[in-house]
C-alpha cells in the first residue's frame, strides 16, 4: 500500500443512496500514483455510482474523496482540472468533426492552442485516428468513437483518469489500441481507475476492488486475489459441459462449478483427496475417462468464488 | 469563464451552421405562418351563403331583400318557396343563414307597427353566426330608418324628428379597424415564443440525452456558464425573428410602426429572457427529447390561448385570468401592439415590462437551480 502522502486518490467512507436504494455503502480505498485500479462487479454493484462521485458529477451522501490532494466535495472545479472522466458512452457531438470535438474539450479545460495541436496530434496517432480528423464524429464506428472519447478525455493531460467500462461494445483491435494508450499513460505517471465487466481486462489492472451490493468485498492485486481463493481449482474438458456441471454441483467437497467454454472449472476443498472421487463420480454419470487436472484460477474463478455465487453459467 | 463561454457559443453556432436545414427551419415557417395569419386570420364575414323565404311578396319585402343583396356580405344562394326548403338548406350546409319574411310584413309596416323579421342561423359556427347577425341587424335598422323617412310625409301632422342616439364610431390607433393591424403584432410575439421556447428546451435536452451534458459537467465549466452558452444563441435567434418578422409585417402588410424602436427592444429583450427561461425550465423536467416535445405541446397552446392574442382576457373565468399573469406573452402582446399602433412609451408600458422582468428572473433562477439538481 502506498503511504498516505503518495496516494493519488483517497476514498473514505463513501456512501450514496437513491431513494430507498443504497447504491454505495461506506466504501474506501487508496490508489497510488501510476496504478491502474480496477473496479469489478456485476451490474448494479455500484461501479458507475462510485465513478460519478469520483468525477465530482454526483454528490456523495457521506464520505470523503481526495484526488491529488484536492477535496473533491469542497472544490469540485479545482478537482476537475486534474481529473478526467469517461462514462460508458462518451458524450461526443456527432455533428462536429473529430478535430472540432477535441478543440471543444480542450478549450473547456483551458488548454493553450499550441499545446492542443501537439497533444491532439500525438493522441490521434496513438488512437489510429489521424486520417479521420475531418470526419464527423457521428460517422465513426463504435470503437473509433470510444477512442475519440479517450482522446478528448486526455487532451488536458489529467493526472487521474476515470474510465467507466470504457471498452464495452468495442471491437478487439480498438480495444488493443485502447489498452496500449492506457499503458503509455501509466508509464507517464497517470493514475487510472477503471470499471470493467471483462475479466481479461480486470487481469491487466495493478489492483482490483471486487464490488458487490454497493460494498467492496475484496481489494488486492489480481495475483494475491487468486491466492486468496479458498480451495483448489480443477479443469475438466467436456463434450457436454452443462451435463457435467449438473453432475458435479452440490457433491461432497465441491465448492463451486463454473462453465468455461468447452471445459468445466470445479473448485474443491482438497485437490489430492477429491480427484479420485470425482473420477468415480463422473464415471457413474456417463463421463468415463474424464481428464481432471489442477489449473491456475483466472480472475473470473476468483470473482465467483469470493463473491460466493456457488455456480454461475 | 469568458473562454469557456465563448467556446460554448462557438460550438453552438458551428452546429447551427452545419445543420443545412437549420436556417430554413428557423425562418421559413415564420414567414409562412405570418402570411397565413395576415391573409386568413380575419373575423370579417363575407359572402355568407343565405337562403331567403319571402312569404309576403310585397314591395317592402323585396326592398329589404335587395338591401341584403347590395352588400357583399351575403350571397343569396336560394330563394325558397316554403319553410321546409329553408330547413333543408340549413341542414345540408347549403346556407348558413336563412331570412324569413312572414306574410303581413308590409301591412305591419304600413300600419306603423313593428314588423317581425325571422332570421335562422347555423349556430355550429357561432362566431360567423354572431358576426352575421350583427350585420343583419345593421341592415334591418338601416332599412327601417329609410322606411320611416319615406313614410313620414304621408303621416298627418308636423314632422317629429326621431329621437335617438346617433353613434359616431371613431376608433383610435386603427381608424379602419383593420384586423391585420391587430393580428400581425400578435403573431410576431406568439411565433417567437413558440420557436424560442422549443428550441431552447430541445437543445438542452439533446445534450442530456446524448450524454454530452455529463461530459461537459466533468470539465471545470460551471452550470451557469453552460446555461448561458446554451441560451444566448436562442436569445439572439429570437431577436432575429422579431426583427425580421416585424419588418415583413411593416413592409408587406403595411402595419404602421409608430412607437419607439428602443421600447420595442426593451420589451423584446425581457420577453426573450422569459422565453429562454421557460424553455430551460421545460428542459429540466424532461430526460428525453420526446418528453420535451410532449411537454412543449401540452404547454404552448394554453399559453397561446391565455395570452389575449385573440380571446379577451377580461372575459375569461377568474382562475384562468390568474393563470395569464404568469404568461410572458400576455405582457409582450400589450407592449408590441402598443409600440406598433399606439406609439406609447415606457411611461405607459412599465407595468408590462416590469412583469416580464420579474417572470424572466423567476424562471431563469428556478431553472438554474433545478438544472444543477437535475445533473445528479
Amino acid at each position: 500500500m502506498a503511504a498516505p502522502g503518495e496516494a493519488a486518490i483517497r476514498v473514505h467512507g463513501l456512501s450514496k443512496s437513491f431513494g430507498q436504494v443504497q447504491a454505495v455503502r461506506a466504501i474506501g480505498f487508496d490508489v497510488s500514483q501510476g496504478e491502474i485500479f480496477g473496479l469489478v462487479g456485476p451490474d448494479g454493484a455500484g461501479k458507475t455510482t462510485t465513478m460519478r462521485m469520483l468525477a465530482a458529477v454526483l454528490q456523495p451522501d457521506e464520505g470523503e474523496i481526495v484526488i491529488d490532494g484536492v477535496d473533491v466535495a469542497a472544490e469540485p472545479e479545482l478537482a476537475k482540472l486534474h481529473l478526467s472522466y469517461m462514462p460508458q458512452r462518451f458524450g461526443l457531438y456527432e455533428d462536429l468533426t473529430v478535430s472540432e470535438n477535441i478543440f471543444f474539450y480542450a478549450e473547456l479545460f483551458g488548454v493553450s492552442r499550441s499545446e492542443r495541436m501537439s497533444r491532439s496530434e500525438r493522441l490521434l496517432s496513438a488512437a489510429g485516428l489521424l486520417s479521420f480528423r475531418r470526419r464527423l464524429a457521428g460517422q465513426l464506428s463504435g470503437g473509433m468513437k470510444q477512442k475519440l472519447g479517450l482522446v478528448c478525455a486526455l487532451i488536458h493531460t489529467p493526472k487521474v483518469l476515470l474510465l467507466d467500462e470504457p471498452t464495452t461494445g468495442v471491437d478487439p483491435v480498438s480495444r488493443r489500441d485502447f489498452w496500449a494508450i492506457l499503458y503509455d499513460l501509466r508509464e507517464s505517471g497517470v493514475t487510472i481507475v477503471l470499471s470493467t465487466a471483462y475479466m481479461d481486462e480486470a487481469e491487466r489492472c495493478s489492483r482490483l476492488a471486487l464490488l458487490h451490493g454497493g460494498a467492496i468485498r475484496h481489494c488486492d492485486t489480481p495475483s494475491r486475489l487468486k491466492e486468496s481463493m479458498p480451495g483448489a481449482l480443477l479443469a475438466i474438458p467436456a463434450a457436454d459441459p452443462r451435463g457435467m456441471r449438473d453432475a458435479l454441483v452440490g457433491k461432497p467437497g465441491v465448492l463451486g462449478v463454473l462453465l468455461m467454454g468447452d471445459r468445466v472449472h470445479v473448485r474443491v476443498d482438497d485437490a489430492a483427496k477429491r480427484i479420485p472421487e470425482l473420477h468415480a463420480l463422473l464415471e457413474g454419470h456417463g463421463f468415463p475417462g474424464a481428464v481432471i487436472e489442477p489449473t491456475e484460477p483466472g480472475i473470473e474463478d476468483v470473482f465467483v468464488a469470493l463473491l460466493g455465487q456457488g455456480s454461475a453459467s | 469563464m469568458f473562454e469557456r463561454l465563448s467556446v460554448m457559443l462557438m460550438k453552438e453556432f458551428v452546429q447551427l451552421r452545419r445543420d443545412r436545414w437549420s436556417m430554413f427551419r428557423l425562418i421559413v415557417p415564420l414567414f409562412i405562418q405570418m402570411i397565413v395569419f395576415g391573409y386568413a386570420a380575419t373575423f370579417t364575414v363575407h359572402h355568407v351563403a343565405t337562403a331567403v323565404l319571402d312569404l309576403d311578396q310585397s314591395r317592402a319585402s323585396r326592398s329589404l331583400i335587395s338591401h341584403f343583396v347590395a352588400t357583399s356580405r351575403f350571397d343569396i344562394v336560394d330563394v325558397a318557396r316554403n319553410q321546409r326548403r329553408i330547413t333543408s338548406d340549413i341542414n345540408n350546409d347549403k346556407a348558413a343563414i336563412a331570412i324569413v319574411i312572414h306574410a303581413g310584413f308590409s301591412r305591419d309596416l304600413e300600419n306603423g307597427r313593428s314588423a317581425p323579421l325571422q332570421v335562422i342561423v347555423d349556430g355550429t359556427n357561432s362566431n360567423t353566426a354572431l358576426i352575421a347577425l350583427g350585420y343583419i341587424s345593421q341592415i334591418a335598422a338601416q332599412f327601417s330608418a329609410e322606411w320611416a323617412g319615406r313614410a313620414a310625409p304621408v303621416r298627418a301632422g308636423p314632422a317629429v324628428p326621431a329621437a335617438g342616439i346617433a353613434l359616431q364610431p371613431l376608433p383610435w390607433f386603427n381608424e379602419g379597424l383593420n384586423e391585420r393591424w391587430f393580428f400581425i403584432p400578435g403573431v410576431i410575439g406568439t411565433l417567437t415564443l413558440l420557436q424560442v421556447v422549443s428550441l431552447t428546451a430541445f437543445a438542452v435536452v439533446r445534450e442530456r440525452e446524448v450524454g454530452t451534458l455529463e461530459q461537459i459537467m466533468v470539465s471545470p465549466i460551471r452550470p451557469f456558464e453552460f446555461i448561458l452558452g446554451k441560451t444566448v444563441p436562442f436569445f439572439l435567434i429570437g431577436f432575429g425573428d422579431i426583427a425580421l418578422v416585424s419588418l415583413f409585417g411593416i413592409l408587406w402588410f403595411h402595419v404602421p410602426f409608430i412607437g419607439s424602436p428602443w421600447v420595442m427592444l426593451a420589451g423584446a429583450s425581457l420577453f426573450l429572457m422569459a422565453a429562454v427561461g421557460m424553455g430551460l425550465l421545460l428542459s429540466t423536467f424532461s430526460r428525453t427529447q420526446q418528453q420535451a416535445f410532449a411537454l412543449n405541446f401540452f404547454l404552448l397552446n394554453p399559453f397561446f390561448i391565455l395570452s389575449g392574442f385573440a380571446f379577451p382576457i377580461a372575459s375569461m373565468p377568474k382562475v384562468l385570468q390568474w393563470f395569464t399573469l404568469i404568461n410572458p406573452l400576455r405582457y409582450f402582446l400589450v407592449v408590441i401592439r402598443a409600440v406598433f399602433l399606439k406609439g406609447v412609451g415606457i411611461e405607459v408600458l412599465w407595468p408590462q415590462l416590469l412583469a416580464m422582468a420579474l417572470l424572466a428572473t423567476v424562471m431563469l433562477t428556478v431553472s438554474v437551480l433545478r438544472f444543477t439538481k437535475s445533473l445528479d
